[in-house]
């Protein structure tokens, strides 16, 4: 057992037998262990961040016209460090008639819940917990994610805090139904709940086989984080910044952090769902390198949300509630139940048969709702045309008071 | 007393106390928080009966869904967002002694009869795998399954029924 | 290992406590939490018995999943209801909503 090939395993051994040799109980060693583990993936999740703001506010500011940090350090690298020192030092404001206790237990059960997510993802081959119903339990810890932002909004005491906790609700309830069936394309075509086990299945990434489940998937998530096109929760134009309107100091960055560790968390769990997690040249042979890959397939699906963010508007929200109701979750039944009855009938065909199977009928499906989509939307155009003429003011204008009741 | 048991009573306290303060609470906002607190405390439960499966639905269902439409609901059924006065009704202590005497008789109940302190067996590594099979099983719960399918989606168009705004009426 | 009848008095608590919850309560919304307290606490039941009892079978695993899933239609119509109610009366507390006793 060499260092390269289970360096995990081999800092965790020389700790058990540490702690051992201090003359620990086994049991208590073990919840030590675990410990450690739970603080290290916390941390290393929670540092990543900082790197990713500075990426972010990089790229975006690059896609925007602009340069984005570049004063402190080489590129501006150190610029999250400042930020950081700036906002600890800052006061914590607690509003007036705000429900302290919630007030500030909102950002930490936001943060601790999207950290709850890593407990199950697998790293690396053999490490990570192996939990049997990991990929229903990536949603239900989600679940909190969204009451700690109904909390903020309603503990605020502040209007605008409260239409965001609002819209929250309507947003993330809708857009779990197509998070959920889309992530049980991966786990039927796995036949396993289990988030290594759908790794270990994935002899062709599923990517292949249901790249309609992975783009539900992906914009589904991505609603659910609440970044733009669909950042109503936060919408700076309509509600000043949504639920975290009256935070500042360290709760609001804990606000900051969860949101991007939760836009990141998205990617690794799209990594591990749709791109074969931690699979690659010689993963097998020398673990470490799984990490690697892992990492660097959250951070292409990671950089998509960025690009995405940099590039549409918001939409409104009676737009995003027709989108999650009228298509996604339809689209989601249909290759679910694609998915289950090919996978039937495909019993026995090779793995990449079976993928290429899958991808030719994934294909035609997305062919169906694209010519279905421009049908639609030339229908609609036919039975109400835009008022605006080309060149004129795009929106329809608002009723102008009459002439007479001017002149009164 | 094992580890297990510890965890047991600690979960049991925190669950009871949690729903004692749902029902009393005059803040129906918080009333709904506690109610989320039992909530996780009966999901502890189910992963001490080794019922993982159900201990992940209990939180997707109940916290995920259930308690999240009841914050949204008692936000939305209000004029002010702060609850005054009185939250029980007038007889409340009817309704605490009626609670105290069911109690008293199904704990009486309980100890009148001899129960086992141990399973009759461990749980099977396939027991999710034969639920989900016997949930579909013509010869087991299919039909059960089916009828509680179409009730979700009676239920479904139903409230959609219920809470549409009628605007032109 | 815990002894079953522990299981069982916390639920029987449970559901005394949701009991007191329904009637108590004068809020709708705070009723049906009292209910879901109780249909927690038979949830508890069940799979506590499937779990001491017949563990190898699917029998109590199967009652618990319709119990989710009538729970989960119950509140959403309950709470449709609600919304309905209060759209008329201004209220959803139950003994300010008396057009019957006029």
């Amino acid at each position: 057992m060499g260092l390269l090939s289970h360096p995990i395993t081999l800092v965790a051994d020389w700790l058990r037998n540490l702690f051992l040799g201090w003359g620990l109980s086994q049991g208590l060693t073990t919840v030590l262990l675990y410990l450690i583990a739970a603080i290290v993936v916390a941390s290393l999740a929670n540092g990543w961040v900082i790197f990713l703001i500075w990426f972010e506010r990089k790229i975006v500011g690059r896609m925007q016209d602009r340069i984005g940090p570049n004063r402190v350090g080489p590129y501006g690298l150190l610029q999250p460090f400042a930020d950081l020192i700036k906002i600890i030092t800052k006061e914590i404001i607690f509003p007036d008639k705000a429900d302290k206790p919630l007030y500030v237990i909102a950002p930490l059960l936001m943060d601790a819940a999207i950290i709850a997510i890593w407990a199950v993802i697998p790293l690396v081959p053999m490490v990570g917990m192996d939990f049997n119903v990991a990929a229903l339990y990536t949603i239900a810890v989600g679940a909190f994610a969204t009451l700690g932002i109904i909390l903020a909004g309603w503990s605020s005491n502040n209007k605008f805090a409260l239409v965001s906790a609002f819209r929250t609700v309507a947003q993330m309830i809708s857009y779990e139904v197509p998070t959920v069936l889309a992530l049980l394309v991966p786990v039927l075509l796995a036949g396993t709940m289990s988030l290594q086990g759908i790794v270990e299945a994935q002899h062709v990434w599923y990517i292949v086989l249901a790249p309609l489940a992975f783009l539900i998937y992906f914009i589904a998530s991505v609603a659910e984080v609440g970044r733009t096109p669909f950042d109503l929760l936060e919408a700076e134009s309509e509600i000043v910044a949504g639920f975290h309107i009256e935070y500042s100091g360290m709760l609001f960055a804990t606000f900051y952090v969860g949101d991007f560790l939760h836009a990141f968390t998205i990617g690794m769990l799209g990594a591990v769902l749709f791109l074969g997690g931690w699979r690659g040249p010689g993963a097998e042979a020398y673990p470490i390198l799984g990490l690697i890959y892992l990492w660097i397939k959250a951070f292409v699906v990671y950089f998509v949300g960025v690009w995405v963010r940099g590039t549409l508007p918001r939409l409104r929200i009676d737009q995003m509630m027709n989108f999650c109701w009228k298509f996604l979750t339809p689209l989601a039944l249909i290759l679910l139940v694609e998915a289950a009855v090919v996978d039937r009938l495909l019993l026995g065909f090779t793995p990449w048969g079976r993928g290429l199977v899958h991808l030719a009928i994934n294909v035609f499906i997305g062919a169906l709702v694209i010519a279905y989509a421009r049908a639609y939307d030339n229908r609609r155009k036919r039975e109400r045309p835009l008022a605006a003429k080309p060149g004129q003011y795009p929106v329809a204008r608002p009723p102008q008071p009459a002439a007479e009741a001017q002149s009164d | 007393m094992t580890a297990m048991q510890i965890v047991f009573l600690i979960t049991a306290v925190v669950t009871l106390f949690a729903a004692f303060r749902t029902v009393t609470t005059p803040n129906l906002i918080h009333a709904a928080l506690w109610l989320i607190l039992a909530l996780a405390g009966v999901a502890v439960f189910y992963a001490l009966l080794n019922a993982n499966f159900f201990a992940v639905i209990q939180v997707v269902v109940y916290i995920g869904a259930i308690a999240i439409l009841m914050v949204f609901a008692i936000m939305l059924t209000r004029r002010e967002m702060r609850d005054r006065g009185k939250q029980t009704s007038g007889r409340w202590w009817w309704a605490a002694i009626l609670g105290a005497v069911f109690f008293a008789g199904v704990t009486w109940m309980i100890e009148a009869v001899a129960l086992p302190s141990q399973p009759t067996a461990a749980v099977p590594a396939s027991s999710i795998a034969d639920l989900g099979k016997a949930l579909v099983n013509p010869n087991g719960y299919v039909i059960p399954f089916e009828v509680a399918s179409v009730l979700l989606l009676a239920a479904l168009i139903g409230a959609v029924f219920v809470a549409w705004t009628r605007h032109n009426s | 290992m815990i002894p079953l009848n522990w299981y069982l008095i916390v639920a029987a608590a449970l559901f005394s406590i949701g009991l007191y919850g329904v009637l108590s309560r004068k809020n709708a919304v705070a009723i049906l939490m009292g209910v879901e307290l109780m249909l927690n606490a038979v949830n508890i039941n069940l799979l506590t018995f499937w779990r001491y009892r017949a563990p190898t079978t699917t029998a109590g695993m199967a009652f618990s999943v319709i119990v989710f899933a009538v729970a989960a239609a119950e509140v959403s119509v309950g709470l449709a209801l609600f919304i309905a109610v209060y759209r008329r009366f201004k209220t959803i507390v139950t003994d300010e909503i008396d057009l019957m006793k006029w």
